[in-house]
């Protein structure tokens, strides 16, 4: 199976890779996995006191599919509320990405892992 | 289709291997299409379909995963194929961390003793869910199967580690 021109420059160049301090209570974090294939994702989200996402990182285990959707949801949730972010659907990604059939759980993982972020915020910040 | 049925097995998650592999050998004979050659094309077609559901029956039940999943199904719980996101952070962070393990291997100047660390607690999680995989499917309620899917899907991410570290034990052997 070929990948897309996209999914193979997000996969040899991913974009804001790595972790934030889990304990900053500005951050907020996602972690969602497929059972299916073993991905494991985790998605960390800097939140500003006007619910503004100000950075973002990630980090996944998993196909080129699943580090090129978590890559590019990093790209897109900056600089977003988070009510917007949450609006972000896993078939924009699959789009955006060109994903082949099989591989659309990866997009499903990303969408996932936002919402589990906004989530833990959520949860960490009483409402 | 019930594979228990089939085997004449009890619909249970512990089962003998040697005996499940002996009445495969049983239905292969019994079913084998060169035994139909002589017989209508719908004897002929019907062994054929035999023969494939024994075989499927066959890899199904000796995988205990894929038993599990068959048991629940019959139960009216189907998990196979779902493309649910597990969440989960604790368990999930978990695996993050023996990623990150195995991760370190390939760039260790021991990694010997890495890939030791890795396996031990691979396994030891590995037995521990499933053996709890089989209490709750012995349990046989509509909770504990839902428990019991639950353990399947946390088992999915150790099977695939346990994969991952092989190939890995494989190319520091190269």
């Amino acid at each position: 199976m070929a990948y897309s021109n996209k999914v193979i420059d997000h996969y040899e160049n991913p974009r804001n890779v790595g972790s934030f301090a889990k304990d900053d209570p500005s951050v907020a974090t996602g972690m969602v996995g497929a059972p299916a294939c073993g991905d494991v994702m985790k998605l960390q989200l800097k939140i500003n006191d006007q619910g503004i996402i100000e950075d973002a990182k990630f980090k996944t285990y998993g196909c080129g599919s699943a580090i090129a959707s978590s890559s590019l949801v990093t790209e897109w949730v900056k600089g977003k509320s988070i009510d917007e972010a949450a609006l972000i659907k896993n078939t924009d990604i699959a789009q955006e990405l060109a994903l082949p059939p099989v591989k659309i759980h990866c997009s499903i993982l990303a969408e996932d892992a936002i919402k589990a972020a906004i989530a833990d915020y959520k949860q960490r910040h009483g409402n | 289709m019930n594979y228990f049925q089939l085997f004449h097995l009890p619909a249970q998650f512990e089962l003998d291997l040697t005996e499940l592999g002996t009445r495969y050998l049983e239905l292969q004979r019994q079913f084998h299409p060169d035994k139909y050659a002589a017989g209508s094309e719908r004897d002929k077609l019907m062994a054929v379909q035999q023969a494939a559901n024994i075989n499927d029956a066959y890899h199904s039940l000796k995988q205990p995963l894929l038993r599990a999943e068959h048991l629940l199904a019959l139960r009216g719980l189907k998990i196979s194929n779902e493309q649910r996101s597990f969440m989960e952070p604790a368990f999930l962070m978990q695996q993050m961390e023996l990623r990150e393990l195995l991760a370190e291997i390939s760039d260790a100047a021991d990694p010997d003793a890495l890939i030791d660390e890795a396996d031990q607690q691979i396994q030891q999680q590995k037995k521990a869910l499933l053996r709890q995989l089989q209490s709750a499917l012995d349990a046989n309620t509509p909770e504990h199967d839902h428990q019991a899917a639950d353990i399947i899907r946390k088992l999915k991410f150790f099977f695939k580690l346990q994969q991952e570290l092989e190939l890995l034990e494989q190319q520091t052997q190269d």
